[in-house]
């Protein structure tokens, strides 16, 4: 086990504040909505005030008419590619898809869908243009509680489909021949306890809304958008809009934030495209931060039906996971997939079995569903790590040790664990040990023992979240496997300039992750040149063809290896052209901090020197083609699986409710790290979100199916006095799997910190006889459940049923 | 349509608004100054913090014509001669900063705040309720905090 603090490298390692900064602390950003081109039209979208209706006229004469209007269209103006927003994850053979038209055409399926565009000299034009476009609707039933979605005889939201399911997706331990069969675990098990827990809907909420600018380009065009996606955008334009694809580029320039929330093809993209083509001229999109959180992609949603057996001592038998998920009115470029890449993570660190997944994707007439960071991991971890709880509390033992009683022990990996995934690396235990001090742990818990014996009205609560996620999506092979639309594999190309400087150009596309540093350190390192030489460049189609984006913590793990490979091509071809150079056989030279040694002697040429000779081309060895270059593609052979222990202390307000987080730390080891400044933030900011799902954040509608958290009034992100500071550590267990031993750590903290609050929650209201709390655990939830009969005592074992939820306005699961 | 005279960043400007513009639109559209950002419909993100007579204020907020006679400092105007203002380098020093979307709004609000609080030293409590109008999704505020009471220091021994 290598520790980063040994690292020999001097860049790698280092915490080198960014040199992504500048550009962004001095207002020179280059965000989607800074573009103005000549002749630029603004477009503003007319949206459905009803979550289900027929369309029966739309009236745009009066919007024509008004000022600085160029144009008004409706879906029927557009019917060449309307039903056609792309679904890249077909997860099942037979799953349904309903189409998705970028303008609604005869019907809406939910509050927020778009039916007609106005484009106009202004912004302002536009939307004084857009509130003069008279839509009539004829109602039809709301569908929003997915049970119902799915009875028998239940309204349907698409016409042309026989049900409100689009697919199921199963998975059997014991058909796949990765562990047992499930019905025999359960059946005489000595403890066995089920389930329901509840993934409420949330919405990413990155903090600059959606935008898009489009220049039409003869055949093609240029496409500026504030996505993750550029390279899968561009294909997917191409193949939605007919275009060709080498005539569409797509830019990604600064993106203020992404949380998979930037990860689809739009409508409102596809739409100022069609506009800008048929106008021929430029337009541009900005939605407001309203129609951002009724329109941007949703996320989680889930019911959880949970069963899990064991032995009287806590040995983990079986596990059997029901899944409902909601996909609101359209199945999103991914939105199938995310439950089923869950699906892998249930059984998370520990041997368990025999194992079955079951996952419904149901049609509500909601916003859709979509990745949100973590995209299903977050779920399955929240559902695992509170069922061992839970389990804990039925055996009565102490929910730490039903972990450690349950885990992959150190000695025993590589492992392959039920789902059929092959964790490589990992060490369970040395993260626990050393979060369990830092968070000093056992203080915590005699405080949080005398005030139970106190009663006292401030309730200390304690909880623990263990996790592993499978990051660096990839391998090809793998995703080819679920039936994901693309690969896994990402590229990269590395070119010495002939003054010694250096350009890598990536197929990832940033959005705040800070790579433009981290890729210049690695690269460093691997070529021996100083780092304010090396350039990073991204984001572009046009400078940086091809790639396959930025999500699911695969820039580094996949597109940094790719780095790394390219270099060490460009290495390979320096060596040839400097033992040319020396006279001297390659076997004889050495290299290291850029230069290349005859060894035993003084001799040596730089790599700069190289670049410059290759460039010249005046003496390179025969056959050899000049320039210092070259370009390389890296499929991982597995996914790399980053783990952590995570610790909550919360405070309780009894006569209020109150919950405070009062401590948190956590360890995480994400293998060797490259900028531990930069994994700092990124666990800081991923903790935020995950807390902000177990305490602030929920997306609600009304029984019309109006989104009433349709303002950043109402849909609670947590700010600066919300959240405390994070005792944070690491340790470093490196992946096997890549030749930098990095695992990722874009979604760590989200996905383990939100069962780890809610952990601690329960741990506080237990004495109440309380063992579930709805999330988020809102001040009225927990009073409530506290203080209003929720939370009898459960049966022991067999079948107990959780039904705490502290609200009386109920939720979608009926429970 | 009233015409206003607002000094932005020490150039004063001699404009027509329409009566219903924010200063937040008129600084970006017809001054074409992008640093500072929109994030909300609803006065809650921050993003477009900016000074208005030395006082931090949310740009969306404002009406360009409330701005007549005024002086207007925005993110674009912070760094003097190229050299950062310490907040500015605060953010950069302790990583305050991801996507950088809120980021202009957010050292507008902290350089209020160490004005307005005056101490060389805020605790972390007092950073925390000062700058809770302006919202990040990226950094979960702990390098900002760390940011704000680091820049606290250099602010007071420089008199910036
Ligand atoms: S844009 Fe002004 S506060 Fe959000
Ligand atoms: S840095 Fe992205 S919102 Fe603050």
């Amino acid at each position: 086990m290598t520790a980063v603090d040994d690292h020999p490298a001097h860049e790698v390692g280092q915490a080198r504040p960014r040199r992504e900064d500048q550009h962004l602390i001095t207002g020179h950003s280059t965000f989607v909505d800074n573009m103005q081109l000549a002749g630029m039209l603004h477009l503003a979208f007319v949206r459905s005030s009803m979550a289900h209706a027929k369309i029966t006229n739309i009236d745009v004469s009066e919007a024509q008419g008004r000022p600085g209007v160029h144009a008004v269209y409706t879906g029927k103006d557009f019917a060449e590619v309307q039903g056609n927003l792309p679904c890249a994850w077909p997860v099942t053979p037979d799953m349904v898809n309903p189409g998705y038209p970028s303008l609604a055409i005869d019907q809406v399926n939910h509050v927020g869908e778009a039916v007609a565009v106005i484009a106009a000299r202004t912004k302002a034009a536009a939307e004084d243009a857009a509130e003069a476009v008279l839509v009539d609707y004829e109602p039809l039933p709301v569908i929003l509680d997915m049970e119902e979605a799915l009875a028998e005889g239940a309204p349907l939201v698409h016409a042309n489909t026989t049900s409100n399911k689009s697919y199921t997706w199963a998975f059997d331990s014991g058909q796949a021949g990765s562990g047992g069969n499930v019905d025999d675990a359960f059946s005489g098990a000595e403890v066995k306890i089920k389930r329901r827990f509840i993934q409420q809907r949330l919405i990413p909420s990155f903090m600059e809304p959606r935008s898009y600018v489009v220049q039409p380009e003869g055949e093609g065009l240029t496409l500026w958008s504030a996505t993750q996606i550029p390279h899968i955008l561009r294909i997917m334009l191409s193949l939605t809009l007919g275009l060709p694809e080498h005539k569409v580029r797509v830019i990604a320039p600064d993106v203020g934030g992404g949380f998979g929330g930037k990860i689809t093809v739009t409508p409102e993209e596809v739409i100022t495209a069609l506009v800008a083509r048929k106008l021929g001229k430029p337009c541009k999109f900005t939605e407001s931060r309203s129609e951002s959180l009724v329109s941007a992609h949703h996320g989680r949603d889930q019911i959880q039906d949970i069963t899990m057996s064991a032995t009287k001592d806590g040995t983990i038998t079986g596990l059997d996971v029901e899944l409902t998920a909601n996909m609101g009115a359209y199945l999103s470029l991914v939105g199938p997939g995310v439950p089923v890449l869950g699906a892998f993570m249930f059984p998370a660190i520990y041997k368990i079995p025999a194992y079955r997944f079951t996952c419904h994707g149901v049609f509500t007439t909601t916003t859709k569903t979509d990745a949100y960071r973590g995209a299903g991991r977050p779920e399955a971890t929240y559902a695992i790590e509170r069922i061992m709880d839970e389990m804990a509390a039925e055996l009565g033992v102490d929910p730490l040790e039903l972990r450690r009683k349950n885990w992959i022990k150190h000695e025993e990996f590589p492992y392959t664990t039920v789902a059929g995934l092959t964790y490589d690396s990992g060490n369970y235990e040395a993260a626990t040990d050393k979060a369990l001090e830092l968070m000093g742990w056992d203080a915590l818990k005699a405080d949080r023992d005398k005030r139970r014996a106190d009663k006292s009205t401030k309730q200390l609560g304690l909880g623990i979240s263990t996790f592993t996620e499978m990051c660096g999506l990839a391998p090809s092979r793998v995703l080819g496997s679920l039936d994901y639309g693309a690969g896994g594999w990402e590229t990269s190309s590395v070119r010495m300039l002939p003054t010694g400087k250096v350009e890598v150009v990536t197929g990832i596309s940033p959005h705040g992750q800070g790579h433009e540093t981290s890729f210049a350190q690695i690269v460093s390192d691997q070529l021996g040149v100083p780092y304010d030489d090396i350039e990073i460049i991204h984001g572009d189609t046009a400078s940086a063809p091809r790639g396959l984006d930025t999500y699911g913590s695969r820039s580094l793990t996949v597109g940094g290896i790719a780095v790394v490979k390219a270099v060490d091509k460009v290495v390979a071809k320096a060596r040839k052209i400097a033992a040319h150079l020396l006279e001297a056989s390659e076997d004889d030279l050495d290299f290291a901090g850029g230069k290349f040694g005859v060894k035993g002697t003084d001799k040596g040429l730089m790599i700069q020197e190289i670049a410059f000779a290759a460039f010249m081309a005046h003496d390179l060895p025969e056959g050899m083609e000049p320039s210092l270059d070259s370009e390389a593609t890296f499929d991982p052979e597995n996914f790399s699986f980053p783990h952590g222990t995570h610790l909550a202390a919360v405070e309780i307000d009894t006569d209020t409710g109150q919950v405070e987080l009062l401590k948190y730390c956590c360890v995480d080891d994400i293998g060797n790290q490259i900028n531990p400044l930069l994994v700092q933030g990124q666990v800081h900011g991923g903790l935020a979100q995950g807390i902000a799902q177990a305490l602030f954040e929920e997306a609600v509608y009304d029984a019309d199916g109006n989104l009433t958290t349709g303002t950043f009034v109402d849909y609670t992100l947590p700010s600066s006095a919300d959240l405390p500071s994070f005792i944070t550590g690491s340790t470093y267990t490196p992946a096997t799997s890549n030749p930098l031993g990095v695992k990722g750590v874009g979604e760590a903290g989200t996905i383990a910190s939100t069962p780890a609050i809610i952990n601690a929650v329960v741990d506080a209201l237990r004495q109440y006889g309380v063992n579930d709390i709805h999330m988020p655990a809102t001040p009225e939830r927990v009073w409530r459940a506290i203080h209003s009969g929720f939370g009898d005592t459960q049966p022991a074992a067999e079948q107990t049923t959780a039904h705490t939820e502290g609200t009386s306005n109920s939720d979608r699961s009926g429970s | 349509m009233p015409k206003i005279s607002v000094t932005v960043d020490g150039v004063t400007n001699e404009d027509d608004v329409e009566p219903r513009q924010l200063l937040v639109h008129y600084l970006r559209e017809t001054l074409g100054k992008t640093g500072t950002l929109v994030g909300c419909d609803t006065s809650n993100c921050g993003a477009c913090t900016v000074h208005l007579d030395g006082k931090a204020v949310k740009s969306c907020t404002v009406l360009a014509v409330q701005a007549d006679g005024s002086d207007v400092l925005t993110i674009e105007g912070l760094a003097k001669d190229g050299v950062l203002h310490p907040m500015q380098q605060a953010f950069h020093e302790k990583h305050a900063l991801q996507c950088g979307y809120c980021t202009p709004g957010m050292i507008m609000a902290s350089i209020d705040f160490v004005n307005t609080n005056g101490k060389s030293d805020p605790t972390e409590q007092e950073v925390r309720e000062g700058i809770e109008g302006n919202l990040c999704r990226c950094t979960g505020y702990q390098n900002i905090v760390a940011a704000v009471q680091y820049a606290a220091k250099t602010m007071s021994s420089t008199g910036a």
